[in-house]
């Protein structure tokens, strides 16, 4: 055996995450372990109070998917409630959802992502002529899928290249990096030429300030980003904003800039990277589980409750078998802590609604590596009818385009198509990434139909943004259930929900970081970023770049994944903890 | 103490105003200004974080931000910080030797939304302010290196910049359970992390109400037992800059006022920075009017909400919360809270998730604020009291139980 490795922190990530692995002596990782080193308890908190408060307070499960959890649990809500919002409510909550979708992708791939595939220091040898000639060969092998006009690239001028490198050129030569500081510049497994470096490098910039619009998207329906706030159970309260066509005006004119920016920097970007990283791809490098679940989502029309047509459909594929789809069955849901650091009164994996969970830190072994036969993780292992899935927006594509979602085929077959690649390079890091952009654009193209249908709607008099209901009359005395499912830009999102007597019971949450971030389960099968490590080279193991490029790709939120832990609601000291007993018994 | 506990409300209900005097008379702020010469003076004399360096008009150019664009924003932040306008030239100097300040930024029970608000954050803009001239040199979220690599930088900072760096805390601290949070090779609790790390700084800047109340986590029953900054680390001066996230507005304020004055700012008994958190968000609401003429929204989507009238009736605590939302707003000035008709849930308070996060006034809040004179007390010292006087229609109800921590029988007789 070769070496052991230890990665904490893994930066660039929401939260908290170490990752061990364990090479051969050929630098080839053979074992890996997926570790959350940080919990806060936040469905604990939710216990006993009055359920319309709560979805303020799941948003904080997340700084970064913050409207999602906002969404879902408002909707969750609304479920054990038999709430349905009016059409208004939809469409802005969508709209609020998809801008967090287009935000959230291009930071993540950006400022995420990116240093993982770019090499920023071999950016200052590029010829910025060749550069700009480089960044027109990628736009033009796309066409608009709206218009089939050609793309022209962001941007790409020899003096806009060239003021970028001089910028560069003085930050480097400044001495101090700060944020770029002692990273993996020069390692071997960094393929980009540096025309291409550069090219990368300059919309890294560009999109430090484009994402600071995209989010003013979410800011003009939402008060605010992060954490919106114009959800409510029943429907929206931002009626002045969606009266207002400057308003409308503005969100039309931010989203057309935002497309701009996807079409013509990030998926060209997307496109050089994977057709230079293309050989890995085939490889099936990163590929991990194969199997891809997604709860589906994004309202098309006003049927309630998960009988309406939703933009991402629903499904489970397995071992890469496109040829088969199974429905998602949200009681098939479990979660296991075999390896996680909690324990269970039964001896088996628990349904969200009977969940329980008793913290129990078993620690760090004692040369401070993790305890990988016993329990090293704050997150719980989810399973899914007895299989580990991934989540995130590759499974929306490939469970879309197993569907025949014709949609999602179209984006899908045209991003493939034009960079001359089959379906099988998504079954592999490279194919994540090019998942989440994909999505992107389909996304950004969505958005303009919705916003387009709210105008409308509201031109035509309708103002109704909120769902009157007698909540007392509702809870009093009775006993409710329910369930939101959602697609977090990370992965399937669910909340679960019971109410008793007008308070919460019992709250639940199991995010695409759980699934994806988890622990081995009873069955010793690994979680997602585990096995997406094993068989990957490693070209100098004391620099942890291709583990960062394979768990980059999924995006992790680790704060998301380690929200949980329900405890009955035992009043606990600030200074002094005991040991959490009970669980939830609902 | 348990958050209901009428003593803690008690406390929380008559703290002291936060009123920044604004005029203290010209002998004041000549003295003020020729102490911010110096210190300018001072910290020009100071080698800058990163050895070449290149002067702030060179910065400006490549950043594409024109002098006008600058100025624009020295303004701004100027009337922020709650200085007169001729102290425009020394926010401007100020900002030109940013470049001297390290920054550390550390996540500790975080949700990252204060780092997506700094991304958040413009004119100057982050990538071009933060990231290049005011040197972050260490923060999770945004740099390259990662494990082994990314400790050697968080400890080669803290050596050179031994007693100057500014060390930012996101998220709060989990000293109840600390294993609730371990970081780093060998692994080191969330205690043992902040005070390390604030022992070497200069400042600890608490980011976010999670770092300086404890935020969410600290929400009842507070499973990790977790606290803000201020319980933690001691001995340095600590400076809070709450609100669920907070505004990068007063992120940059405080850098600002740091670099004029080597001090921290004027802080309430909170330790908020006062040009920032001096008023209520209730004092400069743009549907003030309405509250003042007694006009409000009674459900959400109605008559009242189409309107624009004022949300107090619906669970809005700006009458209790301070902070300059309704003065700077969020993303660039785009929208805020109020302006989508939802109401102040107070998150640049204490425990505010226990007291004032909720859908209805506190009137109608499970948790009650003290009867008798805690709250009247603060009433008058808030001016709300001379509000009810002229406010009509304001729901008697709803003002006078919240103020009596009474409720109407009828309504609430099932409530605890």
């Amino acid at each position: 055996m070769g070496k052991h490795l230890v990665v904490d922190p893994i930066t660039r990530i929401e939260g908290h995450l170490r990752i061990e692995a364990i090479l051969d002596e050929n630098n080839v990782i053979v074992d890996a372990y997926s570790s959350s080193t940080m919990w806060r308890g936040i469905e604990i908190i939710m216990k006993g109070r009055d359920p319309r408060d709560v979805p303020l307070l799941a948003m904080r499960i997340c700084g970064v998917c913050t409207g999602t959890h906002y969404y879902t649990s408002t909707q969750t809500v609304e479920h054990a409630l038999g709430v349905v919002p009016p059409k208004n409510a939809r469409l802005v909550r969508n709209l609020i959802q998809g801008s967090l979708y287009i935000h959230d992708h291009t930071v993540h791939f950006y400022h995420l992502h990116a240093l993982d595939w770019v090499d920023v220091v071999s950016a200052l040898k590029a010829d910025p002529k060749k550069a700009a000639a480089e960044a027109k060969k990628w736009a033009n092998m796309l066409t608009d899928p709206i218009t089939g006009e050609t793309i022209q690239p962001w941007n790409a001028g020899e003096g806009a290249y060239r003021a970028v490198q001089e910028r560069l050129k003085k930050f480097v030569k400044a001495g101090r990096l700060g944020p770029f500081a002692n990273a993996y510049w020069g390692n071997k497994s960094y393929k980009l030429t540096p025309e291409q470096n550069l090219v990368a490098v300059s919309h890294y910039l560009d999109a430090l300030d484009m994402q600071r619009e995209m989010a003013k998207l979410m800011a003009i329906f939402g008060g605010k980003n992060p954490h919106p706030q114009s959800l409510v159970v029943g429907g929206v309260t931002c009626v002045q904003d969606i009266k207002n066509p400057t308003r409308l005006g503005q969100f039309g004119d931010i989203l057309r800039k935002s497309r701009e920016f996807i079409y013509r920097a990030y998926l060209p970007d997307l496109l050089m990277a994977g057709a230079v990283y293309a050989d890995e791809a085939l490889k099936g490098i990163g590929r991990g589980l194969g199997n891809y679940m997604a709860y589906g989502d994004f309202r098309m029309d006003d049927n309630p409750w998960y009988k309406g047509k939703l933009l991402f459909p629903q499904g489970v594929v397995l071992n890469m078998d496109l040829s088969t789809v199974y429905d998602v069955d949200q009681s098939k849901i479990t979660e296991d802590v075999t390896h996680s650091w909690y324990e269970y009164d039964v001896n088996q994996p628990l349904h969200p609604f009977e969940g329980q969970t008793k913290p129990k830190y078993t620690g760090f072994k004692e040369d401070g590596t993790l305890n990988t036969k016993g329990k090293y993780s704050w997150i719980k292992s989810p399973i899914y009818d007895d299989h580990r899935v991934e989540v995130g927006p590759l499974a929306r594509m490939i469970v879309g385009y197993a569907r025949g979602d014709e949609r999602i085929k179209h984006y899908v077959d045209w991003l493939l198509k034009s960079g001359n690649l089959p379906v099988k390079v998504l079954f592999s890091t490279v194919g994540r990434t090019a998942g989440r952009a994909i999505e992107t654009a389909l996304m950004v193209d969505v958005m303009q139909e919705w916003l387009t249908e709210l105008s409308k709607n509201v031109a035509a008099g309708d103002l109704s943004t909120w769902t009157e209901y007698d909540f007392d009359r509702l809870t009093k005395g009775k006993e409710l259930k329910g369930y939101g499912l959602t697609e977090a830009p990370r992965g399937a999102l669910g909340h679960w929900i019971r109410i008793k007597d007008g308070k919460v019971e019992n709250y639940q949450a199991v995010v695409p970081s759980t699934w994806n971030g988890a622990p081995r389960d009873y069955k010793n099968r690994m979680g997602a970023y585990e096995a997406s490590l094993i068989g990957t080279p490693m070209s100098n193991p004391d620099q942890p770049l291709e583990i960062l490029r394979t768990i980059h790709s999924f995006d992790p939120c680790i704060a998301c994944a380690v929200h949980v832990i329900d405890a009955k609601g035992k009043e606990l000291g600030v200074y002094k903890v005991e040991p959490i007993g009970g669980f939830c018994n609902v | 103490m348990n958050i209901t506990d009428r003593e803690h409300l008690r406390a929380l209900f008559t703290k002291p105003t936060n009123y920044i005097n604004t005029n203290r008379g010209d002998a004041y702020y000549r003295e003020l200004y020729k102490k911010m010469e110096k210190r300018l003076t001072e910290l020009r004399a100071q080698k800058p974080v990163r050895e070449a360096e290149m002067k702030f008009e060179e910065y400006l150019k490549v950043w594409e931000l024109t002098r006008r664009d600058f100025l624009k924003w020295v303004s701004a932040t100027t009337a922020m910080l709650m200085l007169p306008p001729q102290f425009e030239p020394l926010v401007a100097q100020a900002a030109e030797v940013m470049n001297r300040i390290p920054i550390i930024w550390i996540n500790i029970q975080d949700c990252a939304g204060n780092t997506e608000a700094l991304l958040r954050s413009y004119s100057p803009t982050v990538d071009e302010l933060i990231l290049e001239y005011l040197s972050v040199e260490y923060h999770e979220v945004i740099m390259a290196a990662a494990g082994d690599q990314a400790e050697q930088n968080l400890e080669k900072a803290v050596k050179d910049f031994d007693g100057k760096y500014l060390l930012f805390v996101e998220g709060s601290i989990p000293v109840g359970m600390p294993e609730a949070f371990t970081i780093g090779r060998h692994p080191k609790t969330g205690v043992e992390h902040v005070k390390h790390l604030a022992e070497h700084a200069v400042a600890v800047i608490a980011v976010g109400s999670c770092a300086a109340f404890g935020g969410v986590p600290a929400a009842h029953p507070n499973p990790t037992g977790a606290v803000g900054v201020m319980d933690v680390v001691k001995g340095k001066p600590v400076i809070n800059i709450p609100a669920c996230p907070a505004n990068p507005a007063n992120i940059t304020g405080v850098v600002i006022h740091y670099i004029l004055t080597g001090e921290i700012p004027e802080l309430d008994s909170l330790l908020r920075p006062k040009f920032a958190f001096g008023y209520r968000i209730h004092d400069n609401c743009e549907r003030r009017a309405h509250f003042d003429a007694g006009e409000f929204v009674e459900e959400w989507g109605d008559f009242g909400a189409k309107n624009n009238f004022c949300l107090y009736k619906m669970g809005c605590k700006g009458p209790f919360t301070f902070n300059n939302c309704s003065i700077v707003r969020y993303n660039e000035g785009t929208n805020w809270p109020i302006g989508v008709g939802r109401g102040c849930i107070g998150c640049s308070e204490p425990n505010f998730w226990d007291v004032y996060a909720t859908e209805r006034p506190i009137a109608d809040s499970p948790i009650q604020p003290p009867a008798g004179r805690g709250v009247e007390s603060t009433v008058d010292q808030f001016g709300l009291g001379v509000l009810t006087a002229t406010a009509v229609g304001i729901g008697i109800h709803a003002v006078a139980s919240a103020l009596a921590g009474k409720k109407d029988k009828e309504e609430n007789k099932e409530e605890v």
